[in-house]
C-alpha cells in the first residue's frame, strides 16, 4: 500500500492550488495506513528568486566579533562626540587607536570613555565637554587603551510606560 | 618530518576572565570559587605565590585570604563560556584543524603554516587572543599530543620561553635535562594516582617515563600508558578529535545553598535542572528515551541520618520536551523521596540519547500536536536565548527558588546580559 491519503481518506488533489503551513491533522481509518506528511502543491512566490537577507544591524556594526564588547556610559563628559550618560558603545579591541580616536582607557582601575590624542609630551586623553577635564598621560606613565569605541547607539524614543 | 601539534591553554583562565572586566584587580591576589563557594577552583599568579592549592575549602583559607587581601569571586559561568567561545574561535582562524579539548584549551594542527616558523606562529596567537580578549595564553608545540601538553607546562612555568615552547627546536640534551626536572606526575593522562606506582617502579621523572619499555608500560599498567610512552618519544599516537560527538548522557546537577526538606522545593530543584539539561538536549538535536533522577543527602555530614537513591524511568517515546521530561522526572522524584532528611543535592541524568531524525515513526503519531510542541520548543529556547537563562520557564521550576546554590560573589554577566555591560565613566 503505497497510495497516500488526507484526512477523511479522500486521495490527494494532484496539483490542487492551495498551500499547508501546518499538516492537517489526520485521521486514521481502520486498515489504511496514511502517510503523514504534507504535500507540497500551490504555486510558488514569484519574488522567490529575488529575496535576499534583511539588514543585520550586527554585520553592520560589529566588524570583529569575538572582539566586539558593549559598553555603558556613565556620565555627561563625552557630548561633543555625541555619547551621551546612558548610551551603548560598541567597542572593538582588535584595532589599533589612531591619534583621534574616542576609546576606553583604563585609568587609575577605572574605564573611562576619552578622546585620544597625541602630543609631543605623550598622550592627552580629551573630554568633549568645556565642563571636564583633559588627563595628560606622560611618557613614562603606562596607559591601558582597553578597545576603541567604534559606534554610539543612543536611544531616542523610549516607551512612556518603561521610563518613568 | 615531525608532527606539529600545537596545545593552547589560558592562563589562570577564570581568575584572567573577571580580570578583563575589572581591571583594578591587575596585580591583586584573586580565587575563583566553586559552586555555593566551597572550593577554590582559581588562583591568580599571586594566591599561587602564596601556596594557596587548588581545591581547598574556601572556609579553611578565609584568614589567610583576609591577611593577604585575596579578593574571591563565585563562579561566573555565563562569563567564562562566553570568553571560551571566543578563544576558540580565535584560535580556529589560525588552524582549520582544531580540537576544543577544555573550557580553557585546544589542540590545532599546524600542518602548512610553517611559513614563518612555528614558533612565531604560536606567538602570533598568544599577541591574538591577549589584545582581542585580554586574556594570557600559553602555547605547546610537539610531535605529539602528549609532548604538546608537556611543552605547554613549561611555557607557562619558565618565563625563557616567553610563552611559547616549541619541542621540536630543543636540542637532544636540553630535552632530556627538561624531562629530568619534571616529575612524572606532570605528564598528561599519569596524574597523581599512576604517578604513586610508577614511582614504586623507580620511575620518579618524566625522562624515566620516556626511557621505559612501552611493552612493560603495557603489561603493568594498560594499552594507555604504552602510548603515553610512545608519544613521549615522539611517535603520535593520538589524533586530534575535531567533531565533538554528540552527548549520549547529558546530566544536571548541583548542590543546594541549604539543606532541603520538602518534596515541593526539590521538585522545583529537579524541574530546574531537567530543564536545563532539556535545553542542551535541543542544541544537539537529539531526544531522550529514558530519564534518571538522583537526591542526596550531605556524606560529610556523618551525623545527620543519610539517604541516597536513584532511578530511571523509560519514557513511552523519546521526546525533547521539556514538559513530558519534566513530568517524567518528577514521577521519579515522588518515588525516590522519604521525609525526614535533610537533601543536599539533586540531579537528572537523559539517556537513551538518538539523533531526533533517528526517530522511527509510529502509524499513530500526532504530526500536528508534534509539529506545535517542537515550536512552542523553539520559542521559549529563543526567548531564553535573547532575555537570559530562566526567563520563560515552567511554573514548576519555582519563583523564588529558595534552594538555589550560593553564588553571592559573581560578578555580572559582562558579556552575555545587557543590563549586565561594563560601566566606562565619562566623567
Amino acid at each position: 500500500m503505497s497510495s497516500c491519503f488526507h484526512a477523511g481518506g479522500r486521495p490527494a488533489l494532484r496539483g490542487a492550488p492551495f498551500t499547508l503551513d501546518e499538516p492537517l491533522s489526520v485521521v486514521p481509518l481502520p486498515g489504511i495506513p496514511i502517510l503523514a506528511t504534507p504535500v507540497p502543491a500551490g504555486f510558488p512566490s514569484p519574488a522567490d528568486d529575488h529575496a535576499e537577507g534583511r539588514i543585520d544591524l550586527n554585520e553592520h556594526l560589529i566588524a570583529h566579533k569575538e572582539a566586539t564588547f558593549f559598553v555603558r556610559v556613565a556620565g555627561e563628559s563625552m557630548v561633543g562626540f555625541g555619547i551621551h550618560h546612558g548610551d551603548l558603545l560598541v567597542v572593538d579591541r582588535s584595532i589599533d587607536a589612531a591619534d583621534r580616536s574616542v576609546v576606553i582607557a583604563v585609568v587609575d582601575g577605572d574605564f573611562t570613555v576619552k578622546q585620544l590624542c597625541r602630543i609631543p609630551e605623550g598622550v592627552l586623553l580629551r573630554s568633549g565637554s568645556a565642563t571636564h577635564s583633559d588627563i595628560f598621560v606622560g611618557e613614562e606613565q603606562t596607559l591601558t587603551v582597553w578597545g576603541v569605541v567604534r559606534w554610539s547607539i543612543h536611544q531616542v524614543w523610549s516607551c512612556p510606560e518603561t521610563s518613568r | 618530518m615531525p608532527r606539529n601539534l600545537a596545545l593552547i591553554d589560558c592562563n589562570n583562565f577564570y581568575a584572567s576572565c573577571e580580570r578583563v572586566f575589572n581591571p583594578a584587580l591587575e596585580g591583586k591576589p584573586l580565587v575563583v570559587l566553586s559552586n555555593n563557594d566551597g572550593c577554590v577552583v582559581a588562583r591568580s599568579q599571586e594566591v599561587k605565590d602564596l601556596g594557596i592549592k587548588m581545591g581547598v575549602p574556601w572556609f579553611q583559607i578565609e584568614g589567610l585570604a583576609k591577611r593577604h587581601g585575596i579578593i574571591a569571586f563565585s563562579s561566573n559561568y555565563a562569563l567564562y563560556a562566553d570568553m571560551s567561545n571566543r578563544v576558540m574561535a580565535i584560535l580556529a582562524t589560525f588552524s582549520p584543524s582544531q580540537e576544543v579539548y577544555s573550557i580553557d584549551e585546544c589542540f590545532l594542527d599546524l600542518a602548512g603554516f610553517e611559513r614563518r616558523g612555528f614558533t612565531r606562529y604560536g606567538q602570533e596567537m598568544r599577541s591574538a587572543i591577549k589584545r582581542w580578549v585580554g586574556l594570557p595564553v600559553c602555547v605547546g608545540i610537539a610531535p605529539t599530543k602528549t609532548l604538546a601538553k608537556l611543552v605547554n607546562h613549561v611555557a607557562k612555568k619558565r618565563s625563557q620561553f616567553e610563552g611559547v615552547c616549541n619541542f621540536n627546536e630543543l636540542g637532544a640534551g636540553e630535552i632530556d635535562a627538561l624531562m629530568g626536572e619534571l616529575p612524572v606526575g606532570e605528564v598528561w593522562g599519569v596524574g597523581s594516582r599512576y604517578a604513586a606506582r610508577l614511582q614504586q617502579l623507580g620511575i620518579q621523572t618524566v625522562r624515566d617515563l620516556r626511557q621505559a619499555s612501552p611493552k612493560a608500560m603495557r603489561q603493568q599498567f594498560s594499552v594507555v600508558m604504552e602510548r603515553t610512552v610512545e608519544e613521549l618519544n615522539g611517535e603520535s599516537c593520538l589524533d586530534l578529535e575535531e567533531m565533538a560527538p554528540a552527548k549520549k548522557q547529558i546530566m544536571s546537577s548541583r548542590s543546594f545553598g541549604r539543606p532541603v526538606i520538602a518534596l515541593d522545593e526539590l521538585a522545583e530543584s529537579v524541574a530546574s535542572y531537567m530543564s536545563r539539561a532539556a535545553e542542551k538536549l535541543r542544541r544537539q538535536h537529539s531526544l531522550a528515551g529514558a530519564v534518571q533522577v538522583y537526591i542526596r543527602t550531605n556524606p560529610f555530614k556523618e551525623r545527620d541520618p543519610q539517604y541516597s537513591q536513584g532511578m530511571i524511568l523509560p519514557l513511552a517515546e523519546p521526546t525533547d520536551d521539556t514538559r513530558q521530561l519534566v513530568s517524567a522526572a518528577i514521577t521519579v522524584l515522588r518515588r525516590l523521596y522519604k521525609p525526614g532528611f535533610a537533601y543536599a543535592k539533586t540531579g537528572v541524568m537523559l539517556t537513551e540519547i538518538i539523533a531526533a531524525n533517528q526517530r522511527a515513526h509510529t502509524l499513530f503519531d500526532d504530526v500536528a500536536g508534534m509539529a506545535r510542541n517542537k515550536n512552542l520548543m523553539l520559542a521559549v529556547d529563543s526567548i531564553n536565548q535573547a532575555y537570559g537563562r530562566g526567563t520563560i520557564r515552567l511554573a514548576a521550576e519555582g519563583l523564588n527558588q529558595p534552594w538555589k546554590m550560593r553564588a553571592g560573589r559573581r560578578s555580572p554577566a559582562f558579556t552575555t546580559c545587557l543590563s549586565d555591560v561594563v560601566v566606562a565613566h565619562a566623567i
